[in-house]
């Protein structure tokens, strides 16, 4: 049992997705613009996140090696239509508020990431706790956002008058440059306490799409492409000496086994 | 002719694709450090976006709706992206070396960035036809091309300077991104 209160507490506290490993940035800066927002979004990814934590830990040893990436994709793809068409039915405000950011859930990089990291080589009753505790800690971090920005850039809270009636908002808050604003401040903040997060490697490293299940990819993919650079000066000079034939084969043979690394980006 | 002009600069400038929507925020914040690579990874996108979108609009009118199948949009967009980029990072490799250098690195970084996906869903949401959503897509790839030079112009400059230790390394970037934001909302009263 224990193992299972440690993936939550790993999800929400050791592991935030949002605070500490910095992953699905573009829902958390776009949604937050209020809390409710946010806790509809945290919550929408947190039941994708557990169903298909659940499903590709069912079919971890089904799923061909090579293939597991796109095999992943049209799993989340399928969850977040069902979660989107029932949104659309039962909870049509939230729906229309969060607009093209549900669809979207796809390509959140938290989702793919714990798929590839956890999902993949964990028994499945595991990865859904797993599910659960990263989706409590997206939705917190989520919330807390959110509200804050609500806070500030409206006075309210959840949608009720909070601050007095003197109080003027900083409407800039719940604008685009407001989710920056407060990213920026949470990272500085947290900079500033010494708590370690995978913020500033993002930023400094250059590996570009740097999420989730990449993100240990991160050096393997630089070698790799260190790899390719040479290859390709090795084959101009072996062009140049007419001997084409003996190159193709082995630049194809890269191609192929760089493929799955490949989707996994953002 | 007047519409697309609109389209173009809305999707530009008015509504940026990373100021405003939200959307790729992966490389804008990854591979901004220096103007060179930032410019490569815009026309990268530039390229992939315009052709996903096309594709996309495609296979949308011309399958998905004659079928009654326009629920699945998600799943078929995100699948023909994928083999889309893989495709076309092929057909680089084979036949135009010099584009293949000059963009290869950078093609599959691109694969499932949410910009492309995110300019597929909206094309379909708006209920544009084939041509506006080519066009919308060319004007949204560029509006992040010039969003990320732009970081990357800034961030080089920035790299000199004497920043608090808190603020060093991400924070100062993003700062940088909410002052360009707050620049970039004066577009909207340009529509």
């Amino acid at each position: 049992m224990n193992k299972y209160i440690e993936r939550i507490y790993n999800g929400v506290a050791k592991e935030n997705p949002t605070f500490v490993l910095m992953l699905g940035m573009c829902p958390t800066l776009a949604v937050t613009t209020s809390a409710i927002n946010g806790l509809g979004m945290g919550v929408s990814t947190m039941v994708v996140l557990i169903c298909s934590n659940l499903i590709i830990s069912i079919l971890r040893n089904i799923i061909p090696e090579k293939v597991r990436i796109p095999a992943y994709i049209v799993i989340v793809a399928s969850l977040v239509t069902v979660v989107q068409l029932l949104m659309q039915a039962y909870v049509t405000t939230l729906y229309d508020a969060l607009g093209i950011y549900i669809p979207l859930i796809v390509v959140n990089c938290i989702i793919l990431g714990r798929a590839e990291s956890f999902a993949s080589k964990n028994p499945p009753v595991l990865s859904a706790f797993d599910g659960i505790g990263m989706g409590i800690g997206f939705t917190i971090a989520l919330t807390c956002i959110g509200l804050f920005r609500e806070l500030i850039g409206a006075g309210t809270a959840f949608g009720i008058k909070i601050m007095p009636a003197a109080y003027e908002p900083v409407s800039i808050f719940i604008l685009a440059p407001g989710a920056f604003l407060v990213l920026s401040l949470i990272i500085a903040f947290l900079n500033a306490m010494h708590i370690h997060t995978e913020a500033n490697k993002k930023v400094e490293k250059g590996c570009s799409g740097h999420c989730g299940s990449c993100s240990s990819d991160c050096d393997k993919r630089e070698e790799e492409i260190e790899e390719e650079e040479k290859e390709v000066v090795e084959t101009k000079k072996e062009k140049k000496a007419a001997a084409k034939k003996l190159v193709k084969p082995a630049a194809k043979k890269s191609a192929s086994a760089k493929k799955p690394i490949k989707k996994v980006e953002e | 002719m007047k519409e697309l002009i609109l389209v173009l600069v809305g999707a530009a400038l008015v509504n940026n694709v990373v100021l405003s929507q939200f959307l790729g925020l992966c490389p804008f914040l990854g591979v901004s450090k220096q103007v060179k690579t930032a410019a490569s990874m815009g026309l990268a996108v530039i390229f992939v976006i315009t052709i996903a979108s096309a594709c996309a609009s495609l296979i949308y009118s011309f399958i998905l709706v004659p079928t009654g199948l326009e629920f699945l949009q998600t799943i078929v967009f995100i699948l023909v992206i994928a083999a889309l980029v893989q495709l076309v990072e092929m057909f680089l490799k084979k036949n135009s070396q010099g584009l293949y250098e000059a963009l290869g690195v950078y093609l599959p970084l691109i694969t499932t960035n949410c910009a492309v996906l995110g300019v597929a869903l909206t094309n379909v949401q708006k209920e544009y036809d084939f041509v506006t959503s080519v066009v919308n897509g060319l004007g949204t790839a560029i509006g992040f091309t010039i969003s990320i030079v732009l970081l990357a112009g800034i961030r080089e400059r920035i790299a000199h300077n004497n920043i608090i230790k808190p603020f060093q390394g991400a924070p100062i970037v993003l700062l940088t991104a909410a002052l360009m934001a707050i620049a970039f909302f004066g577009f909207s009263g340009l529509i």
